[in-house]
């Protein structure tokens, strides 16, 4: 399992960038949804988002799951190329696969890369 | 389903292993006073008793296919269904209503619902097909669905022509009275709307214009213009369809609709006494995913071989929960079935054939009716299986007339539209011969 230690974490496993305000999903999320076949980017560059509110939804082969926002503020960027190409939540979901800019973000309730790392080993039996 | 006889020892042994006594202990959590409630029935009688009783009853109703001759059609059209629909519809490696499960023991079933998929994507000019919903109805008002889940419930408008069928707007408004929607355009006594008219209705909270093509009056409209407006406004349109006028019209993916859905009982479905019938839905592979109800795809097994399943499941309200589209989830399987036998039997030929004779039998008939005396078409634009008669009374009246000379006549248009008491909706098939039709028209004129 990948954590980049750069990044912040949630119980519902997004991750955040403090730096550059980019969220996505992390890589024990997309190892446990299995193949990704379609996401939908659920808000509009400029809105503004709280931490929690659903910003995208991912289908699976076999499921179905909300994203949410990690962190509160005005979204700045939508990476609108990502719907043509879901499969990259599976192959690069730090890099290319990231969803959205969240600009001048406060974030909710996030774990650093350890402690995150310890949350998912915790889940797998 | 393979049939498994039992025996006694073997029922026995069973209820050994489930751990209790009797079949009655299968039961016991239903209370006893409930399980064989006093219903106050008439005294039983026996089956040769009740066979003649229902006989009886059965006998008083007339049909259209001993008794009446029938010109009625508004939304469900009595045509020619060959016997081999039937026959495979009675087989019991396809007798059930739902979409399979499990691929591995149904491929012969999901591969004839992967086949009507095709045929009605190829029908409409859509990309995908779902495995059908309940009717014509049910499908209009899933596509009110679709479009509200593709603006996240951000656009609330609907435009919807006062030529959609009365009762698919009737259940569009049951489906979504609780979702703050707004419908413009629907207004009965503005029935002559042309579709350039219905532009200025569209703006940007425009979710979906709602057309119908050939409309509840029969009429053919080009609404490639009305499409592209709506287009540029950034709304979906869902244009409502008969299946039998596609066969001969160019089709409203052509037109740039994004949603085609319709009623497809008239492709190998009785009219039975309404129902049950069979919804098309057609639509843009970009909107799949806010499709409701069942998808066979086309994959290969394990071994590289050709084979089909049920495909992109996940959107679909068993795994998706309160956040899908739709709580459709069963579909009319068999009567899907049904309507992709009477397309493979007839083939384009034979469709298109129905298609041409449906078309020119209404048109002699439209020029016989109007020129009987204080009769007329309502309208001038053109047509294809069904028309609006101008009679010289109300409508209900004559209708009570042909009826007394054995002639379903057609449909009473002041039921739904209050200034057309005197409209009569007319629809010939390829089942009204000739004889039939001079005969509507010699007993129109006696009509005092």
């Amino acid at each position: 399992m990948n954590t980049p230690s750069n990044l912040k974490y949630t119980k519902s496993d997004e991750w955040f960038d403090p730096a550059t305000g980019a969220v996505g999903i992390s890589d024990y999320a997309q190892s446990q949804l299995s193949d990704i076949v379609f996401v939908e980017i659920l808000v509009d560059e400029g809105e503004e988002v709280t931490a929690g509110k659903a910003i995208a939804s991912v289908e699976s082969v076999k499921a179905s799951s909300e994203i949410y926002a990690p962190a509160a503020g005005k979204v700045s960027a939508v990476n609108k190329g990502l719907s043509d190409a879901p499969e990259t939540l599976n192959s690069d979901p730090f890099g290319a696969a990231w969803m959205i800019k969240i600009e001048g973000g406060s974030a909710g309730e996030v774990m650093d890369a350890a402690e995150y790392e310890k949350y998912c080993e915790g889940r797998s039996h | 389903m393979t049939y498994i006889p039992i025996s006694p020892a073997e029922r026995d042994a069973m209820l050994k292993t489930v751990g209790v006594k009797s079949l009655d202990d299968l039961f016991e959590a239903i209370p006893a006073k409930h399980r064989f409630p006093d219903l106050n029935l008439p005294p039983a009688l026996t089956e040769m008793e009740a066979g003649a009783h229902l006989g009886d009853m059965a006998s008083s109703n007339e049909n259209v296919r001993e008794h009446l001759i029938s010109f009625l059609g508004a939304g469900a059209y009595h045509h020619y269904i060959p016997s081999v629909v039937d026959h495979i519809l009675r087989r019991g490696e396809f007798y059930t209503a739902y979409t399979p499960y499990q691929p591995e023991i149904s491929q012969g079933t999901l591969q004839a619902i992967f086949e009507y998929q095709s045929l009605m994507t190829n029908l409409t000019g859509m990309e995908v097909s779902n495995a059908s919903h309940y009717d014509g109805a049910t499908a209009t008002a899933e596509a009110v669905n679709l479009a509200y889940a593709q603006f996240r419930g951000k656009r609330k408008k609907i435009v919807m022509s006062p030529t959609v069928h009365p009762q698919y707007r009737e259940v569009i408004r049951t489906y979504t009275q609780a979702m703050g929607l707004e419908e413009v355009g629907d207004d009965a006594s503005n029935h002559e709307v042309t579709p350039e008219a219905m532009i200025s209705l569209i703006d940007e909270s425009t979710m979906l214009v709602v057309v119908q093509y050939p409309d509840f009056f029969g009429r053919i409209f080009d609404y490639k213009k009305l499409i592209d407006a709506a287009h540029e406004k950034g709304a979906l349109v869902c244009v409502v369809a008969n299946p039998t006028a596609l066969l001969m019209l160019k089709s409203p993916g052509e037109m740039g609709a994004d949603i085609v859905v319709g009623e497809a009982q008239p492709f190998g479905i009785p009219l039975w006494y309404g129902g049950p019938y069979l919804g098309f839905f057609t639509t843009k592979k970009s909107y799949v995913h806010k499709m409701a109800g069942r998808l066979v795809g086309e994959t290969v097994d394990a071994r590289g071989n050709r084979s089909y399943v049920l495909t992109l499941t996940a959107r679909e309200q068993h795994i998706k929960r309160e956040r899908a589209t739709s709580n459709i989830c069963t579909n009319q399987g068999l009567l899907a079935l049904g309507c992709s036998v009477y397309m493979s039997v007839l083939g384009k030929q034979g469709l298109q054939e129905v298609a041409n004779l449906c078309y020119q039998k209404a048109h002699y008939a439209a020029a016989e009716l109007s020129k009987i005396d204080g009769f007329g078409l309502c309208h001038v634009e053109p047509f294809f299986h069904e028309f609006v008669l101008c009679c010289p009374k109300p409508a209900s009246e004559v209708n009570q007339y042909l009826l007394d000379n054995g002639i379903l006549g057609g449909y009473d248009l002041g039921k739904d539209y209050p200034d057309m008491q005197n409209h009569l909706l007319v629809a010939v098939t390829e089942m009204n011969s000739k004889d039939e039709i001079d005969s509507l028209v010699e007993i129109l004129k006696e009509m005092k």
